[in-house]
C-alpha cells in the first residue's frame, strides 16, 4: 500500500505545511476580509433601506393625516362661508323687503289720501252743482229766486239722506 | 512494473518530481505537492476572482464564495458560539483545503492528497494539539475536568476517567482515519470498476454505469467528509472553550 511507505511521509508533511500555511494566510488576509466586507456592506444597505422605507412610510402617514385635517378644515370653512353668505343674503333680503313694504305702504297711504281728497272735492263739486242746478231749475220752473242758504241746506239734507 | 500499473492502488503512489533536501529533511516536490499547490491556487482564485466585482447583488461565482463563507461561519457559530470567530480563518481554510483536495482528486488522472493517511493525520494532529492547547491556556488545571463526568459516583470514576481519556486521545486517529479511509476506498472502488470495464469488453457497459453512479456517490462523500472533519473540529473546539460535557 503506497500510503504506508514511511519514506514518503516527510515530503508530504512538508508540502502540507507549506500549502496549508500559504492558504491560511491568503484566506485570513485577503479572501475572507473581502467577502466579509461585501456581506457586511450588503447587510448595512439592507438595514438602511429598511429604515428609509420605514421613515418614508411615516412621512406618507403624516402627509395623509395633514391632508385629512386640511380637507376637514376646508370643509368646515366652506360650510361657514356658505352659512355666512346665506345669513347675509337673508338679512339683506329682509331689509329690502321692509324697505319696499314701507315704500309701498307710504304710496298706498298717499293714494288713499289722494282718493279721499278727490272724493271730498268731488262731493264738494256735486254739492255746488246740485245747488246751482236746483237754483236754476227753481228759477226756470217757478220763477222764484231761492235763497242760497236754503238751497244748500236742502241739498245737504238730501245728500245725507241719499247716502 | 506493468502489474503494478494495473493495480487499483497504483493511483496512490507518490512520484518525486524534484528531489529537495532541506537540512536532512526530505522535502521533495511530488505529485502530492503538486496537487496541494493546485488545490490552494484553485481556492484562492475562486474566492478572489469571484469577489472582484464586490457586487451588491452577487453573481453566480460570488454567490458560491459568499455561500461557503456563510456556511462555515454559521457552522462555527452554532457549534462554538461567538468565541469561535477567532478561529474562523483556520476552520474555513481547513474545510476548503479538504473539500478541494477531495473534489480535485475526482478528476481522472489527478491525485488525491487527502487519500494519504499521513496528510489527514497531519491535519488531525494539528487540530488535536491546537484544541488541547487552547483548552489548557483558557482553563489551566480545570481543563482536566473534561475527563471527569459530573454526577457520577467516585467508584465509577476510576473506570470512566481512563475511558474518557482514551476517547479523547483517539480523536485525532479517528478524525484522520475517517477521511483517509473514505477517500482511499472510493478511489480504489472506482479504479476496480474501471478495470472491469476494460476486462469485460462489450459487457463493460454495465460496470461503466456503476462507475457513473459511484462517481456521483463519491462527489457526495467528498463534500460530506470535508464537512464531517470540519464539524468535528468545531465540536472539539467547543469542548476546549466551554468544557461542558
Amino acid at each position: 500500500m503506497p500510503q504506508l511507505i514511511i519514506a514518503d511521509f516527510s515530503p508530504q508533511l512538508v508540502w502540507l505545511v507549506i500549502s496549508f500555511v500559504a492558504l491560511f494566510f491568503v484566506m485570513s488576509k485577503v479572501a475572507l476580509p473581502r467577502i466579509g466586507e461585501v456581506l457586511e456592506a450588503r447587510q448595512e444597505r439592507v438595514t438602511s433601506d429598511l429604515e428609509k422605507a420605514e421613515s418614508l412610510r411615516g412621512e406618507a402617514d403624516d402627509a395623509i393625516k395633514a391632508y385629512e385635517t386640511a380637507l376637514a378644515e376646508a370643509r368646515a370653512s366652506a360650510h361657514n362661508t356658505a352659512q355666512a353668505a346665506r345669513d347675509e343674503m337673508n338679512t339683506k333680503a329682509e331689509a329690502k323687503r321692509g324697505e319696499v313694504e314701507a315704500k309701498l305702504a307710504g304710496q298706498l297711504a298717499e293714494a288713499d289720501a289722494r282718493i279721499a281728497a278727490a272724493r271730498e272735492e268731488a262731493v264738494g263739486h256735486i254739492r255746488t252743482v246740485a245747488s246751482d242746478t236746483a237754483k236754476t231749475v227753481a228759477s226756470r220752473l217757478i220763477g222764484v229766486d231761492l235763497d242760497d242758504a236754503a238751497i244748500e241746506a236742502a241739498v245737504a239734507g238730501s245728500m245725507t239722506e241719499g247716502n | 512494473m506493468s502489474a503494478e500499473k494495473h493495480s487499483p492502488l497504483a493511483q496512490f503512489e507518490i512520484k518525486r518530481f524534484v528531489d529537495i533536501d532541506i537540512a536532512g529533511v526530505d522535502a521533495s516536490f511530488t505529485n502530492s505537492s503538486l496537487w496541494m499547490i493546485i488545490t490552494i491556487v484553485a481556492i484562492t482564485l475562486m474566492l478572489t476572482l469571484s469577489m472582484r466585482g464586490r457586487a451588491m447583488v452577487p453573481g453566480r461565482w460570488q454567490s458560491v464564495a459568499e455561500l461557503s463563507y456563510e456556511f462555515i461561519a454559521n457552522m462555527l457559530r452554532e457549534n462554538v458560539g461567538s468565541e469561535g470567530r477567532k478561529f474562523f480563518p483556520f476552520v474555513f481554510s481547513l474545510f476548503m483545503f479538504i473539500l478541494f483536495s477531495n473534489m480535485l482528486g475526482l478528476i481522472p488522472y489527478s491525485f488525491t492528497s487527502t487519500s494519504h493517511i499521513i496528510v489527514t493525520f497531519g491535519m488531525a494532529i494539528v487540530v488535536f494539539l491546537g484544541v488541547t492547547l487552547i483548552g489548557i491556556i483558557r482553563h489551566k488545571g480545570k481543563f482536566l475536568s473534561l475527563f471527569v463526568p459530573s454526577g457520577v459516583p467516585a467508584v465509577l470514576l476510576l473506570l470512566l476517567v481512563p475511558i474518557e481519556l482514551i476517547s479523547y486521545l483517539t480523536r485525532p486517529v479517528s478524525l484522520a482515519l475517517r477521511l483517509f479511509a473514505n477517500m482511499m476506498a472510493g478511489h480504489t472502488l472506482l479504479k476496480v470498476f474501471g478495470g472491469f470495464v476494460v476486462a469485460l469488453g462489450m459487457f463493460g457497459v454495465f460496470p461503466l454505469v456503476a462507475i457513473v453512479a459511484l462517481y456521483g456517490l463519491e462527489l457526495i462523500v467528498a463534500f460530506l467528509q470535508a464537512y464531517v472533519f470540519t464539524v468535528l473540529t468545531c465540536l472539539y473546539l467547543n469542548d476546549a472553550i466551554h468544557l461542558h460535557h
